[in-house]
């Protein structure tokens, strides 16, 4: 692994977090409204009779607060300051709990529910895959590949609530949203996990259902150009059994890709599926980044998008670095 | 070229009929024999035609006022006894509204009508500028090389970074209201990264053809090889591209829309996705509401899919053997 090729790629991640998190910065300032402002009037809506002639003081001292009053490029330093050390500041909408604290609670939620069932669905739509690629029997590509583009052309949170439809109002056999029952608050019991895993299952089976065409598709078609190769031709010569040929030439070989593919969405995880948390009211970063722009609490969104971008950025460098090492052919050319 | 080593053998050449005649001909019959030859690309289309017409023709012959709020009238019976015509939501499906009504009273099948042309118009828009932008993008850098190409290379792999949907709710959190059309453009100018690169690896490859290098002696100007050159050759490859940013476009669309983010004004699926969410269509068990919104998107979408396959293949002619 030449030092060229690892610090090229640690740049290309330094200007990714960079350029996403000046972006961050920019973007909500180039609005017009203010958010301390914008967030009291809801409040205000909301609660009612109260005296209003105190409120241009308290949005005065919020922005104090915030530091909203101080000139831009002293914001933009202190951004930056805080941001390396990983402080994102104080949710508007939850004032005063930080929004670290917030983003930690989502967290283990997102994590458990996303990056749990896209682990499934990359290794079952793999495999399912690999056989498709493997047998090459017309009754199999001509009836389940079709039904495959099918299952992945409907979006995952309608084929979700599809689901909502069917196992909870024909028939009523699941919770319809929430990650657990609130009689039974989350702990490391039996009944709570149970209870987690229940909950868990029509948003679990809608991901994992909709994103495995994705995976199986991806994967037969590297089969199909793997299958093609001369090695292949050579081990059939060479008499191996069928079940080595398969396993250990030609998936071994197709399943690369796949690697690669996954790593980059276990990066993306971090970012939930905000339709799917939304929609079965998961308590996750989706739910959060959506909850935060309703409400237009733009440290929180500004923190939920840092944490993405951060994510991602890193899943992307960790994939770049171990590539070349599963697969030899590839060597560390100039990126 | 592929198309060539598959184009008909064209009975005009042997009679030596007029020249131009004997051009559009070979082309559209080309297209033609290619479409009817490639299952996947011809079943595509199909679907993607069905969709289209039904959104054309509807919002063509369907009354626009029938997808405003309480326009579905039936007889009821009303306080005092007597039946009355009143408005009538959460009509089932009858011969007068096909697919009912909704909560609100609006006709299901006039608004799945309009919803889907604007929905359709929304994904045109952002594909074609989505591809517009990739297009040049993977151009400049492919051909000139150098700092234009590190750029573009370093750009499309920031922006790749962010999630779409993630980008677009961010930044719709920030603006006011969206229409169509806005929401269009905004998803165009996230979804150039995927043509660019396409486009890119193609030209990189196709610049050191001979071709290329004769008709740079041959004194043209880069702009006239691009065009005379290059994009005959690519034209596959950025139709398959265009298919794709028009499919994600409206997958991402709906996505925002369905949080109530997108454009509020104009009928479009998202909107009704969004409403049939809020207002619990699904607990109610009211199947004709979210039944139809759900089944144009799937069909559209497979529809997309197939096509992007079939020009797949015939851009890669290695493909073509498999299946």
């Amino acid at each position: 692994m030449t030092v060229d090729y690892v610090l090229k790629r640690a740049g290309m991640f330094l200007l990714i977090i960079f350029v996403a998190g000046t972006l961050n910065f920019a973007v909500p300032r180039l609005r017009p409204t203010n958010p301390v402002e914008e967030r009291m009037n809801q409040l205000l809506q909301q609660a009612g009779g109260v005296h209003i002639s105190n409120v241009e003081e308290m949005i005065a001292r919020y922005e104090d607060r915030f530091g909203l009053n101080n000139p831009l490029w002293l914001q933009y330093v202190n951004y930056w300051v805080s941001l390396s050390r990983l402080d994102f500041g104080q949710s508007i909408a939850y004032f005063p709990a930080k929004v670290t604290e917030e983003i930690r609670q989502s967290m283990p939620w997102t994590i458990g529910l996303v990056g749990v069932t896209t682990v499934i669905a990359a290794v079952i739509g793999s495999f399912f895959g690999a056989w498709l690629g493997w047998t090459r029997t017309p009754l199999a590509i001509s009836f389940v590949v079709p039904l495959l583009l099918i299952v992945t052309a409907v979006p995952f949170y309608l084929l979700g609530l599809l689901m909502m439809w069917v196992f909870t109002v024909w028939w009523p056999l699941l919770p319809g949203g929430g990650a657990y029952d609130f009689a039974i608050p989350p702990s490391f019991t039996i009944a709570s996990i149970l209870d987690i895993i229940e909950h868990a299952i029509l948003p679990a089976t809608a991901i994992i259902l909709s994103s495995i065409g994705f995976w199986g598709l991806g994967m037969r078609g590297m089969m199909v150009t793997t299958m093609g190769d001369d090695f292949i031709k050579l081990a059939e010569f060479k008499g191996l059994k069928e079940r080595r040929i398969f396993l250990r030439y030609a998936v071994r070989n197709a399943l690369l890709p796949q690697v690669t593919g996954l790593a980059i969405n276990l990066g993306f995880v971090v970012s939930g599926s905000v339709l799917v948390e939304v929609l079965f009211a998961y308590p996750g970063i989706g739910n959060l980044l959506y909850t935060a722009i309703t409400s237009n609490d733009y440290f929180l969104i500004q923190g939920v998008l840092m944490y993405v971008i951060f994510a991602v950025g890193l899943m992307l460098f960790i994939v770049d670095m171990i590539y070349p090492l599963i697969d030899p052919r590839i060597r560390y050319r100039s990126a | 070229m592929a198309n060539n080593a598959t184009a008909p053998l064209d009975p005009n050449v042997q009679t030596g009929q007029d020249v131009t005649v004997f051009e559009t001909e070979t082309l559209v019959s080309r297209i033609a024999w290619t479409i009817g030859r490639n299952k996947l690309l011809f079943g595509g289309l199909f679907l993607i035609l069905f969709i289209v017409l039904f959104a054309v023709l509807g919002s063509i012959f369907i009354d626009e006022e029938r997808t405003e709020v309480g326009y579905a009238m039936a007889p009821q019976e009303t306080a005092d006894g007597s039946i009355k015509e009143t408005v009538a939501p959460r009509l089932r499906p009858s011969r007068e509204y096909w697919f009912g009504s909704d909560q609100f009273a609006v006709d299901i099948f006039a608004y799945v009508a309009y919803g889907t042309m604007g929905t359709l118009w929304m994904g045109f828009i952002a594909g074609s500028i989505g591809i517009g932008i990739g297009t040049l993008l993977g151009f400049m850098a492919g051909y000139f090389g150098g700092k234009i190409d590190a750029i573009v290379v370093i750009l499309s792999d920031a922006l790749i970074t962010i999630p779409g949907l993630i980008l677009l709710i961010t930044v719709s959190a920030y603006l006011d209201q969206l229409s169509v059309e806005q929401l269009g453009l905004l998803i165009g100018v996230i979804s150039w990264m995927g043509t660019a690169r396409v486009v890119r690896a193609q030209v990189l490859t196709l610049k050191s053809r001979a071709y290329v290098e004769v008709s740079k002696f041959n004194g043209q100007s880069d702009i006239e090889i691009v065009v005379a050159e290059l994009m005959p050759n690519l034209a596959p490859f950025i139709a398959a591209a265009f298919v794709g940013a028009v499919a994600g476009a409206i997958l991402l669309s709906i996505g925002l829309s369905a949080l109530g983010l997108g454009p509020q004004n104009e009928p479009n699926l998202g909107l009704m996705a969004f409403w049939f969410i809020r207002f619990g269509a699904v607990p109610q068990g009211l199947w004709w509401w979210f039944g139809p919104p759900i089944v144009v998107i799937a069909i559209f979408v497979v529809g997309l899919f197939m096509v992007t396959a079939g020009l797949d293949q015939i851009a890669n002619p290695r493909l073509r053997t498999s299946v």
